[in-house]
């Protein structure tokens, strides 16, 4: 009879100190962002194609639509600029909802759920690598609208105010994206749930034509909701002049601010709900 | 007999329930289970039986509806995070990242386990190189085969060195050289020290791998025990007796019924008869068939393998495929059968 008295392996449990917690946290997100931007560079098609589709816009409402559309300053591509910054980052953020139902679902949040990291790491990341892509697809379509015809009609410093706004505006509403992605059952799901939201937020907008042709109804609708008050501050920073709107701005910070504070809780309350 | 009060518990589950609101699915229905450190359970249980849905409270994803748990002593619910620090946590699904490399899917694993970036390299070669990898570390996951995943998979779970291991289903749908090497891979961590919580419809894996068992079936533990001790449990024999043609086999089984203690089980021309005293049986089964002059290719006596515990505990072989278990994930995508994950989840993409 052989007594089992081999020692148990005793291997200490490090606890983090409670300074270091927030310094982890920070890490967790970076490791996440890294991860996502990583993924990004190994899809080049994807990144292609949905720097592509805003290219298209510019071209198109330039020198289709553009004719038609009568815009104060008589410029339409001064006035087009702006609306189409918010356009393509509002499509890219449609990305933060489908790379988050792709995670939820191969089961690697899963894998993330028996990790010491943090919880809200994974969106957070999400988010963050978002704007990380959208800063470069800003700069890329900056370049095609400079090529158009497109020039700054205030100061570099202004404009690039306009685009930071544009970026948080961005930001905001990816947490909301990010709400969407983690209810829909799969990726290509989230992706055509989200379009029903944005596709009237963004054309019964003032993002490609003054809202004052619109119908009264549409109108009151039209100016009140946050793509439009962004886009005016967008062009008031960006092009100012005829197109400067005087409280856009002021407009455009609260809805990004308010955006924020309700859609980031929601999602991170969603995330713990079903992952 | 064992004198387990030398030794320590390292995974400790009393009473554990869960239902699944969707379908009113008793996923668990008072599981209790535990594990000596540095040993290896197999919860054995066919699809749907509850397996995953345990493993999942264990390693923190999941909380139970009612009932506790500890690994090393911490509670599953209140010390969670500490709990998260001391388990690894592999799967039938190898939760890892298409679009990474294999050396980037540890590296991140390791980072979000808060290793410094330089000891999370480190373990990248290392485990790169313990589990046969090392030539494909910097290739993205995309073009690994199923075996390769699993195997990275539990690279991945290891990185942060893990006292206590969860192995969901590790070989589920791998080819049976790629079954060997995880095998092995397991065997050696165990021998390290490892303690390992391992689910499996392999019975074959259970026997090799696990020094305990636990049966569960509906969300229930059915029998627990050693190998050994479960076959010993069951206390029969079975005689397997081939038919040279297989139009006997009517005839066959109706002279044999009164031999066995259950009804005969067939399959083409092998009758199984399960028996208390084998050798006996095996001689009157043989003058039984002489006389009715049925003519056999063979006849074989052996102790019952894990299998026939297993029937004779649920009433089902292991191998029936219900989808109770996609019901008790709710959160699942629809891709996500088991059949498609033999063909490793590719049509996730």
């Amino acid at each position: 009879m052989t007594t089992t008295t081999i020692a148990a392996p005793v291997r200490s449990v490090s606890q983090p100190s409670q300074g270091n917690r927030l310094s982890w946290a920070v890490s967790d997100v970076m490791t996440i962002t890294w991860r996502n931007l990583l993924a990004l560079t190994r899809t080049p098609e994807a990144l292609f194609f949905t720097t592509l589709q805003p290219i298209m816009f510019v071209l198109l409402f330039t020198y289709v639509f553009g004719g038609a559309i009568h815009v104060p300053g008589g410029h339409y591509i001064q006035f087009l600029m702006p609306g189409i910054f918010v356009q393509t980052v509002i499509f890219g953020a449609m990305s933060t909802a489908a790379g988050l139902s792709e995670d939820l679902h191969k089961g690697l949040i899963e894998r993330f759920r028996a990790l010491p990291m943090s919880r809200a790491a994974v969106l957070a990341g999400r988010t963050t690598s978002d704007v990380v892509r959208n800063v470069f697809v800003v700069i890329l379509i900056t370049a095609v609208g400079y090529a158009v015809g497109f020039r700054i009609g205030t100061n570099v410093a202004y404009f690039l105010c306009g685009v930071l706004l544009i970026l948080f505006f961005a930001y905001s509403l990816s947490w909301g994206f990010a709400y969407i992605g983690l209810s829909a059952p799969n990726a290509e799901t989230a992706q055509v749930m989200v379009f029903p939201l944005i596709f009237p937020l963004l054309f019964a907008s003032s993002a490609f034509v003054p809202i004052r042709y619109m119908p009264g109804w549409l109108q009151a609708f039209a100016y009140h909701q946050p793509v439009t008050q962004v886009v005016n501050a967008a062009r008031s920073l960006m092009v100012g002049g005829v197109l400067h709107d005087a409280g856009a701005v002021d407009a455009a910070l609260l809805w990004c601010a308010g955006l924020l504070v309700v859609l980031a809780p929601a999602a991170v309350r969603k995330y713990r709900k079903v992952a | 007999m064992t004198n387990s009060s030398t030794r320590s518990l390292a995974v400790e589950a009393h009473d554990l329930v869960k239902v699944f609101p969707r379908g009113q699915v008793r996923a668990l229905d008072g599981v209790s289970l535990e594990v000596e450190e540095g040993t290896v359970l197999g919860l054995l249980g066919p699809n749907g039986a509850g397996k995953t849905t345990a493993v999942r409270i264990l390693s923190t994803i999941l909380g139970p509806d009612s009932g506790h748990a500890t690994i090393l002593g911490h509670d599953v619910v209140k010390e969670a995070d500490t709990v998260r620090r001391v388990i690894g946590l592999a799967g039938q699904y190898a939760a890892v990242d298409e679009n990474l490399t294999g050396r980037e899917n540890i590296h991140m694993v390791g980072r979000l386990s808060h290793l410094s970036r330089k000891v999370s390299a480190r373990r990248a070669d290392e485990l790169l190189e313990d589990f046969g990898l090392a030539g494909a570390g910097d290739r993205v996951l995309k073009t690994y085969s199923g075996g390769m995943r699993r195997r990275l998979d539990l690279a991945a779970a290891l990185v942060a060195n893990p006292p206590v291991l969860f192995l969901d289903e590790p070989t589920t749908g791998l080819d049976p050289q790629s079954r060997q090497a995880l095998w092995v891979a397991i065997e050696d961590l165990v021998r390290e020290g490892t303690t390992v919580l391992l689910t499996t419809q392999y019975l074959e894996e259970a026997d090799r791998l696990a020094r305990d068992i636990v049966v569960i079936d509906h969300g229930r533990v059915i029998a627990e025990g050693t190998p050994a001790q479960l076959k010993a449990d069951l206390g029969t024999s079975v005689v397997s007796v081939t038919l040279g043609d297989r139009s006997a086999v009517a005839e066959a089984v109706e002279l044999l019924t009164p031999f066995s203690e259950k009804p005969p089980l067939v399959e083409d021309s092998v009758i199984e008869l399960t028996v208390t005293d084998g050798p006996k049986a095996g001689a009157e089964v043989l003058r039984a068939l002489d006389g009715a002059q049925v003519a056999i290719a063979g006849l074989a006596l052996r102790e019952p393998s894990l299998d026939d515990v297993f029937l004779s505990l649920t009433g089902h072989k292991t191998t029936i495929d219900d989808e109770t278990e996609e019901s008790a994930k709710p959160k699942r995508g629809l891709g996500r059968s088991r059949k498609s994950d033999v063909a490793d989840g590719k049509d996730a993409a």
